[in-house]
């Protein structure tokens, strides 16, 4: 009797716990330099980038990450959404948006001594910040645009020693102990089930990430850093005090227990050797009109020559 | 020691992957210049038409594991299997083919090893580095060379400090040069004993895939769309135009990310390098990235409504015009012509 007591308070505690606990979900998002529309004023005129010129943008496959990450919520009781940005202090506009379209709440890892972090460093700042979340689920999206490497997710689940899903599509299924999901390959897709906790990084090709919510615009649209505050020149102390919600913690390396060898250039085995800016030299080539004698003559040639028929 | 070790991916047919052919082509140059081997990796299941296939390559080791367990590719099963192999081997050089399996793979396995990893790159060249700063010389470095930053740079990485020194390419981007027989490499087995119960957490439920459908790097023929298409249903008359021809359709990312034409027909750093005997691009501006996965082809042309385009720097035969307009009658004068 006494047995079956303890053995059902147990059970019940062990529900309830769990019912407590929150299934959390980090969704790593970056700040990028829109690459894709590049301007003619993009290059300095001694051959460097003008980042200025370009506008920042909430990468692309990132979009389809917190997507991903909100409609785990939705399938899912109980679940927070914490999207960790690591750049600049302004890419706290990167943690705002991500509120406006859903997240709960965001982390921003700022510090001079992540400047010049290779993946590899900043993939351990990164796992430095999430092992102080410690998340049951980290979505990132596949790639960034102004690298396009797509290593920084792999990175991080090997120092959390995760395993990883890439190249994700598709949600199929989501319980407490597993998830079902459909990843893209180059020839075709592979569905692949999954434990927590666990990585996934997702393909461009997965929904697009829902707009923003206009009642959350209208509750988080103050919701600042601290450091924003301050170049505002605005007391945030009673702010912060009555909104908590308001709040976006920004994060250094010391908060994050990251050693600073590990990070910035001192952390990264990769250098830069040389960066040369694109010179084209002109071939010889011939020009020709929309005209139809024009690309009559161009057939012609094409033809004279064998290059086709 | 101080190998290159170039990682074999091993297709859906049990054959190693065009780009791990490729790899290894590069690597026996770079090897010769290093006076080091070249030693090739092979996780997967009936590979015995994969290791006849490497005979031709100058490997002098292939580090084989044949088990049914390794195939379709599983993130942590090969990662432990190549960690554990290079921790022991100490390769200089390490290479994977920047496919879904070498970008999944390769990222994990430099983060575990700490060592520098670049990707998508266009270029591999042995050289040397002075560091000023740290007053150091080092000697024949590998210089990993790629475009950068939307494709505006062209950066050169080395890891001076870390071994091995590790690089993703794409496919089509080495050339594949099998050489003749020399001596056959020896085969050594991988202990299996080193994957753990936690390494085959993730199990794969369900496969499609499909025999593959465009041939880009086989086509004579290449006719290319940009985001100057304007749409996805303008880029019909490329289809058109490539049937009367021969040819096959390709896109630029830009193209490809606006939904004009699919994944499998990018063609560029990110997609795949083409090398036709002619290359006709339709509305494409011509970022690096797109020109480095294209600018070896025999003869280009370059249909654009603008003199600026950076692709007329390149063509053979420049139409300034509306493409729409040009296409159709490059189809009406070469079915003229031929009658």
């Amino acid at each position: 009797m006494y047995c079956f007591f303890y053995t059902f308070a147990a059970v019940l505690i062990k529900t309830l716990k769990k019912y407590d606990m929150k299934f959390k979900i980090v969704v790593l998002a970056k700040q990028v330099p829109d690459t894709r529309n590049v301007g003619k004023d993009a290059m300095k005129e001694d051959g460097t980038v003008n980042r200025g010129a370009l506008p920042a943008i909430y990468n692309p496959d990132d979009l389809n990450a917190l997507e991903v990450a909100l409609q785990i919520k939705e399938k899912r009781n109980n679940t927070e959404i914490i999207v960790v940005s690591m750049g600049p202090p302004r890419a706290a506009s990167i943690i705002r948006e991500s509120i406006f379209r859903g997240a709960d709440k965001g982390y921003l890892l700022t510090d001079r001594k992540f400047a010049g972090s290779d993946t590899l460093a900043t993939s351990y700042a990164l796992s430095k910040a999430i092992e102080k979340i410690n998340p049951d689920l980290i979505v990132c999206g596949l790639q960034a645009i102004d690298g396009d490497t797509a290593q920084v997710g792999p990175q991080i689940a090997e120092k959390l020693h995760m395993p990883q899903v890439t190249y994700v599509e598709k949600i199929e299924s989501i319980d407490d102990k597993k998830m079902v999901l459909t990843r893209r390959l180059e020839r075709g897709v592979e569905t692949v089930t999954l434990p927590f906790p666990a990585l996934l990084t997702v393909h461009g090709s997965a929904c697009a990430c829902r707009p923003i919510n206009a009642k959350r615009m209208l509750k988080y649209k103050h919701a600042h850093t601290t450091s924003e505050l301050q170049e505002q020149n605005r007391d945030y102390t009673d702010i912060f005090k009555e909104h908590p919600y308001l709040h976006i913690e920004e994060w250094n390396a010391e908060n994050v227990g990251a050693e600073e060898a590990k990070l910035g250039l001192s952390g990264s085995p990769t250098k830069v050797k040389e960066i040369e800016s694109v010179v084209l030299t002109q071939k010889e080539s011939k020009r020709f009109t929309e005209k139809d004698q024009d690309v009559d003559q161009l057939m012609k040639e094409l033809l004279e020559t064998r290059v086709i028929g | 020691m101080k190998n290159i070790f170039v990682y074999c991916e091993v297709t859906e047919e049990h054959r190693i992957a065009d780009v791990s052919l490729e790899l290894l082509s590069k690597g026996r140059k770079l090897a010769d210049e290093l006076g080091v081997d070249l030693e090739a990796v092979v996780l997967g299941v009936k590979l015995e038409k994969a290791l006849e296939q490497l005979r031709f390559f100058g490997i002098s080791v292939i580090h084989l594991a044949d088990h049914e367990k390794l195939f379709p590719y599983r993130t942590l099963m090969h990662a432990k299997l190549v960690k554990t192999l290079f921790e022991k081997e100490q390769p200089e050089i390490a290479l994977f083919g920047a496919t879904s399996v070498g970008r999944d793979l390769a990222p994990r396995i430099a983060s575990a090893l700490r060592c520098g990893l670049t990707a998508d790159c266009t270029g591999l060249v042995i050289g040397d580095h002075t560091d000023e700063r740290k007053k150091m010389n080092y000697k024949n470095l590998l210089y990993q060379i790629r475009p950068a930053f939307g494709g505006n740079i062209i950066a050169t990485i080395i890891n001076p400090e870390t071994r091995p020194q590790m690089a993703t390419v794409r496919e089509g981007v080495m050339k594949l040069e099998p050489q003749t027989l020399k001596n056959a490499p020896v085969v050594k087995e991988i202990d299996l004993q080193l994957i753990r119960p936690e390494d085959e957490i993730i199990t794969i439920v369900h496969r499609h895939i499909e025999p593959p459908k465009v041939n880009l790097k086989g086509a004579q023929i290449l006719i290319a769309g940009g985001y100057g298409m304007g749409s996805k249903e303008n880029f019909a008359i490329l289809y058109e135009l490539a049937e009367l021809l021969g040819a096959e359709v390709g896109g630029t990312r830009a193209a490809v990310d606006a939904g004009f034409c699919g994944h499998e027909r990018q063609i560029g750093q990110t997609g795949v390098t083409v090398r036709p005997k002619l290359y006709i691009a339709c509305g494409i501006s011509g970022a690096v990235q797109h020109r480095a996965g294209m600018d070896q082809s025999a003869k280009i042309i370059s249909i654009n409504t603008s003199h600026q385009a950076p692709i007329n720097a390149i063509a053979d035969y420049v139409v300034i015009g509306d493409v729409m307009k040009v296409i159709p009658k490059m189809i009406q004068s070469y079915k003229k012509q031929i009658n």
